[in-house]
């Protein structure tokens, strides 16, 4: 396993440089001057020079690249031009609430799946499976910025069970541990603010979690399917076990594997679906960031972004190849 | 001459699996079609289904409840909803095909040359592979869009080359495999050149898993740029473009929630169209890709 590990953290670094590489040349290509978006239209042409100077614009494009990883793997990756704090002052505020969203999505997605995934297979073509799948079709195929919008009319306005945005109501504060508010409401032990923070998460961690759930509910049935028609089931039926105890510790264990390939696929849909969801529930996690640094047109901004969410995305990933070599030993990626 | 002989047989019998009678007796396929026809007929004869504009501004008519005279209601501006998703449909299409093309285009390019060379060639295209996949598909996009200027086509563009790597690695797999068929090694000992090999032998042996690779995808291509025109990314208004009016209507959620709710139906039912055909065509074309969507 340590050696696995070993092997898969290596491959890490020649894949993060590729993407600091596409990030960066990629910012170049974009027309317009750095120095010039900072100083605004005020500056002279000295100014522009010296500001030129100061960033290093002057330099060689590949010095401008080493100097660039060379602060981003300090975690320096410039200053803002929107708002002129260091960009990865403003990634620290807005990473925990992307993070703590995304996991809150993972977490419904998983369990709602898996219910309806073995549920459905449980009863194969029953009133219960033909609903659930045909749900299920409509799930992978809604766009998140609908589900979203659509989870707003009805909970947040028609009944008005659930606020309309946000991450907690404007009259609470909380004191910042970890960036995450709910998890901060956890360790702060305030009630009203778990209460207020989990309402809000509510909706966005259905919306953004919806097509993954669809798609893993999809999985788990075929899957169950497939190992419920195997002989070890037949045999534990025949030693006389309970039929819940046939599904839940013989088939159910055997049919994750899949399933937990399937969650790896579905991070990037996840990350993506942030920069959607965030959106629409004015969120300020890392999604909203990005689009309001894209529309701004603050490079320095997006490329910290962009960067540091591949390699958010790259390690989840790895986290998920562990977990499958832990759950299933006869994988060994060699 | 001879193994030219056998690829043919073994496409003729690929192409026989597309029979239409195996093809409409696949009931996801046959609704899927039948949906997917219908927004096809819609945009094609949008004139004729609406007798709106879906551009035309009327502020008497303005945030107007669905009704027999505006079925879907109307927008901020008194434009017609059912001519603007109608009008949408268009572009919806224009936006699955160019995308998707581009796609299919450049995966099966970098697919081939990849899986067909080998060696060098494909270390270095897979490590580049690897590296587009290790972004987040929507920031490659925001990126991509940054870079040519926020616009529909060069969404459409953004959301092409996002899908690129996802074209190369099956079209690659399944290319690794059928350089190593018999009637592949027999035409070169023929003397084939590489050019032949892969323009007579491998290429016609390929379409299938491009074909179902290419209906799976049409679907998400077009959400995912429906969702930059959403973010101010694409589309530009007054577009009738169904990312663009969900926008819209997120402002009027509460007061005209119709004006989001139809477009975002509309893609909906587009998706589910185009879903439905790629489950039929994988089944009845490439079991082997189940799973990989």
């Amino acid at each position: 396993m340590l050696r696995f590990l070993r092997w898969r953290l290596l491959q890490l670094g020649p894949v993060l440089l590729g993407v600091s590489i596409l990030v960066f040349f990629g910012m170049h290509l974009i027309p317009g001057d750095v120095a010039q978006l900072l100083l605004g239209d005020k500056g002279t042409d000295a100014d522009l020079q010296r500001m030129r100077h100061q960033l290093g614009l002057d330099q060689p494009v590949y010095i401008q690249y080493f100097r660039f990883l060379g602060g981003a793997l300090q975690g320096d990756f410039g200053e803002s031009i929107r708002t002129r704090q260091p960009v990865i002052w403003e990634i620290e505020q807005a990473l925990p609430v992307t993070v703590e969203l995304s996991l809150a999505a993972l977490a419904f997605a998983v369990v709602a799946g898996l219910l309806i995934g073995v549920l459905a297979a449980r009863f194969p073509h029953s009133a219960l499976d033909t609903g659930s799948m045909v749900g299920v079709l409509v799930g992978v195929s809604m766009p998140v910025f609908w589900t979203g919008i659509l989870l707003l009319i009805v909970f947040g306005g028609i009944l008005g069970w659930l606020p309309l945005g946000g991450v907690m109501d404007g009259s609470l504060t909380v004191r910042r541990i970890t960036g995450a508010p709910l998890l901060d409401g956890v360790l702060a032990g305030s009630w009203p603010i778990v209460w207020s923070a989990g309402r809000h998460l509510v909706l966005p961690a259905l919306a953004l979690g919806a097509t993954a759930m669809a798609a893993i509910a999809r999985m788990a049935r075929s899957t169950m399917l497939d190992v419920l028609g195997l002989d070890f089931i037949r045999t534990a039926r025949a030693k006389g076990l309970a039929e819940r105890r046939v599904v839940s510790r013989h088939a159910l264990r055997n049919a994750l594997l899949p399933v937990v390939t399937l969650v790896g696929l579905q991070l990037g849909l996840l990350l993506s679906g942030a920069v959607l969801t965030e959106t629409i529930f004015a969120l300020p996690g890392l999604g909203r960031l990005a689009i309001t640094s894209v529309l701004a047109r603050d490079y320095p901004m997006v490329q910290g972004v962009v960067l540091i969410a591949a390699g958010v995305f790259v390690v989840a990933n790895l986290l998920v190849d562990v977990l499958y070599v832990y759950l299933d030993p006869r994988v060994r990626y060699q | 001459m001879a193994t030219d002989a056998v690829a043919v047989g073994v496409r003729r019998r690929r192409v026989a699996a597309l029979s239409w009678r195996r093809l409409f007796s696949h009931s996801s396929f046959v609704v899927g079609a039948a949906i997917v026809a219908g927004v096809v007929a819609a945009a094609l004869l949008a004139p004729l289904v609406t007798s709106y504009n879906p551009i035309e501004q009327s502020f008497r008519d303005q945030l107007l409840q669905p009704s027999r005279g505006h079925l879907f209601g109307t927008d901020e501006f008194g434009r017609d909803i059912f001519a603007r998703v109608v009008y949408g449909a268009r572009i919806a299409l224009i936006v699955g095909v160019v995308a998707d093309g581009l796609a299919a285009v450049l995966g099966v390019a970098l697919g081939v040359l990849s899986g067909y060379f080998g060696r060098r060639v494909d270390a270095v295209l897979m490590r580049i592979v690897d590296v587009v996949l290790a972004f987040p598909y929507l920031l490659l996009a925001m990126i991509v869009v940054a870079i040519l200027g926020p616009s529909l086509i060069n969404a459409m563009i953004a959301i092409g080359i996002v899908y690129t790597p996802q074209f190369a690695r099956v079209v690659r797999g399944v290319v690794l495999q059928i350089k190593e068929e018999d009637f592949v090694e027999a035409a070169r000992a023929e003397g084939a050149g590489s050019l032949r090999i892969l323009g007579r032998h491998i290429l016609p042996n390929i379409l299938s898993p491009i074909i179902v690779m290419a209906t799976l995808t049409v679907g998400y291509m077009i959400v995912e740029t429906a969702g930059l025109s959403f973010l101010g990314l694409g589309a530009s208004p007054p577009t009738p473009e169904w990312g663009s009016m969900l926008a819209t209507g997120r402002s009027f959620m509460l007061t005209a929630p119709w004006i989001a709710t139809f477009p975002g139906l509309a893609i909906l039912v587009t998706v589910v169209g185009f879903n439905l055909i790629g489950d039929g065509l994988r089944d009845l074309l490439d079991p082997r890709l189940r799973g990989r969507q």
